[in-house]
């Protein structure tokens, strides 16, 4: 029994380090590679990055960006899916489907249908879309960007907040605060969102790596957030858009970190 | 154990008094009277009005996604402002021409790439997410699945970049093994295969995860205890109930790979036939005069590739949370 149980315990690790290897290796060789010169270990393209204009304001954008996606999504997406377990469960099926659906378009081909929507303004131009149109487009925050990004991370928020919704009972839990006399937003709000916590961490967790990460739309629409601004920046030197693309999986990291650690925190404190 | 005479007279009645509960009682004790009504309709309410809380999200979604949907739609179909008759004339022209020579080479390139990688994904992502789920350090569990959750959104052109620093002609693995002498070109289809596999396998480890740790300990246990094998055990009990969520995860990752744009365009340009490609390049202009919602055209062919695909998955689904839930 203890030898069977040693041997599986051989294959997971076995499995674990080839897996560790595939991903390590190209974080390695790439980090090497940024600070590899002929004149041996060079940092010049991190201290020069820094000076790199449109660095910070790029990424202020991003970050903006990825804040308020979180925000919209689940501010729609929560009270739709805790609404549809405890008491349309006809809804289910639609709901499902609806986030579902951006799977099936691509984000290219998304894109291609929003500039379409967009290039409608001048028809528009005596009727009140048309400053709605204006305003969305704004280059210093473009909210179009935020209305894009929602359905680009609904069905992978979805899923993360569906797997949460399997692992609580909810109609119990809310059906026992309503017998202690609590009314139907605090016993969603206190009993219901707490049992949540982790999903909802996860779904924002991989709405902000999308967003940060988006490139397509936000070039194609003509807007430059830290994405958009490391293609351009970077393909004129190769060792600095290497470090660039480190640097940003570093940035996706850190954020994650933050928000896992306020979730333990809040974990910590009910 | 049946030695007593059965009583089936009183059990059923007692069943019956049992599961009609509280409204059951009511109903049989009092005339539905005013407050009565009132305490039913009170906690009737939320339920009927359960479905407004959908609104925002389905205006939302009307909005952000319909719209340009339809906006697809419509140009698909449409001839383009740059065409002779002013454009808006009702043609099946462009998804015709978006069927035919370049472009369909294109779609079915992506079709094969997607395919591939996707199957991979799912078939090494598995046993990664298996040994992961039941390792017994919490904190290498928590780092692998925030470590997927960076990896599996990180595509876009900074994978590009990391790989061609890796990978390309003048990477560091390759000098350091002389991998172009072996016949090695990051810039193919194996080529792309490998970089797409890099943000697969983590969105595969991240999806089936909270499935593989659906599988209950007692499961296996039963099946220990009636002699079958690990491999028993897999093949005859948690393939079968894993099965829907392995699909799930495949067409999730299917979608991902078909759908990925930046990557491909920052790294091999359009040396590799790419429907994503063709796009940008016939929004950019780059087609003959007349044809500029071929872009259009394209966009619903990937998008009934994709719909597809889905076909297969959805009724698949629709069975699996039976074991699961």
């Amino acid at each position: 029994m203890n030898n069977r149980l040693s041997k599986v315990r051989w294959g997971r690790g076995t499995v674990m380090l080839l897996g560790g290897l595939y991903f390590a290796v190209p974080l390695a060789a790439s980090a090497y590679f940024s600070i590899d010169s002929r004149k041996g270990i060079d940092f010049h393209a991190y201290t020069q990055l820094l000076k790199a204009p449109g660095f910070l304001p790029a990424l202020q954008l991003s970050l903006e960006l990825a804040v308020t996606s979180v925000v919209v999504l689940l501010l729609v997406l929560v009270p739709a899916m805790i609404a549809v377990r405890l008491g349309a469960p006809k809804l289910r099926p639609v709901l499902e489907f609806v986030c579902s659906l951006p799977l099936v378009v691509p984000v290219v081909a998304l894109t291609t249908g929003i500039s379409n929507v967009l290039g409608w303004a001048p028809k528009l131009r005596a009727t009140p879309f048309y400053q709605t149109l204006m305003v969305i487009q704004d280059q210093n925050f473009p909210i179009v960007l935020v209305i894009a990004y929602v359905p680009m991370a609904l069905p992978f928020a979805y899923r993360a907040i569906d797997g949460g919704l399997r692992g609580v009972d909810v109609k119990t839990l809310v059906e026992a605060a309503r017998s202690c006399g609590a009314s139907w937003p605090r016993a969603v709000v206190s009993v219901v969102i707490p049992n949540l916590r982790t999903a909802l961490l996860n779904a924002s967790v991989i709405t902000v790596a999308l967003v940060l990460g988006e490139f397509t739309t936000a070039a194609i629409l003509g807007f430059a957030p830290f994405s958009v601004w490391i293609n351009s920046n970077g393909k004129s030197d190769g060792q600095m858009s290497v470090a660039v693309s480190i640097l940003s999986l570093l940035i996706v990291w850190i954020v994650l970190l933050l928000m896992s650690a306020v979730g333990r925190q809040r974990r910590a404190r009910s | 154990m049946n030695d007593t005479a059965p009583t089936p007279a009183p059990s059923p009645a007692a069943a019956e008094t049992l599961s009609g509960g509280p409204g059951a009682v009511a109903a049989t004790l009092s005339p539905p009277t005013a407050p009565g009504t009132a305490a039913h309709a009170r906690r009737r309410r939320p339920r009927g009005g359960a479905w407004l809380a959908t609104v925002p999200l389905l205006a939302f979604f009307a909005i952000g996604f319909g719209l340009p949907a339809l906006a697809i739609l419509i140009g698909a179909f449409t001839t383009s402002s740059d065409a002779p008759d002013g454009g808006g004339t009702f043609t099946t022209g462009n998804v015709t021409h978006s069927l035919q020579g370049a472009y369909a080479t294109s779609l079915w390139g992506s079709v094969k790439l997607s395919a591939l990688t996707a199957l991979l994904g799912t078939v090494i992502g598995l046993p990664l997410a298996q040994a992961v789920a039941t390792s017994r350090f919490r904190a290498l569990r928590e780092a692998v699945m925030a470590g997927s959750g960076v990896l599996a959104n990180f595509g876009g052109v900074p994978l590009a970049f990391m790989f061609v620093a890796t990978l390309g002609n003048s990477g560091e693995i390759t000098k350091q093994f002389k991998l172009t002498s072996h016949g090695w070109s990051l810039y193919t289809f194996t080529g792309l295969s490998v970089v797409y596999l890099y943000f697969l396998i983590p969105l595969m480890i991240l999806t089936i995860t909270p499935a593989l740790e659906g599988l209950r300990v007692q499961w296996r246990e039963a099946a220990a205890n009636n002699g079958a094998t690990t491999v028993q055990y897999w093949r005859h009990v948690a393939l079968p109930i894993l099965l829907p969520s392995l699909l799930g995860g495949f067409v999730l990752l299917f979608g991902s790979a078909f759908a990925a744009y930046a990557t491909a365009d920052a790294m091999v340009g359009s040396s590799i036939p790419l429907v994503s490609l063709q796009i940008a390049d016939a929004l950019s202009g780059n087609v003959l005069v007349g044809q500029g919602n071929v872009a259009m055209a394209l966009g619903l062919d990937m998008i009934v590739v994709a719909c597809l695909v889905m076909a297969i998955y959805l009724p698949l689904q629709r069975r699996s949370a039976k074991w699961l839930s």
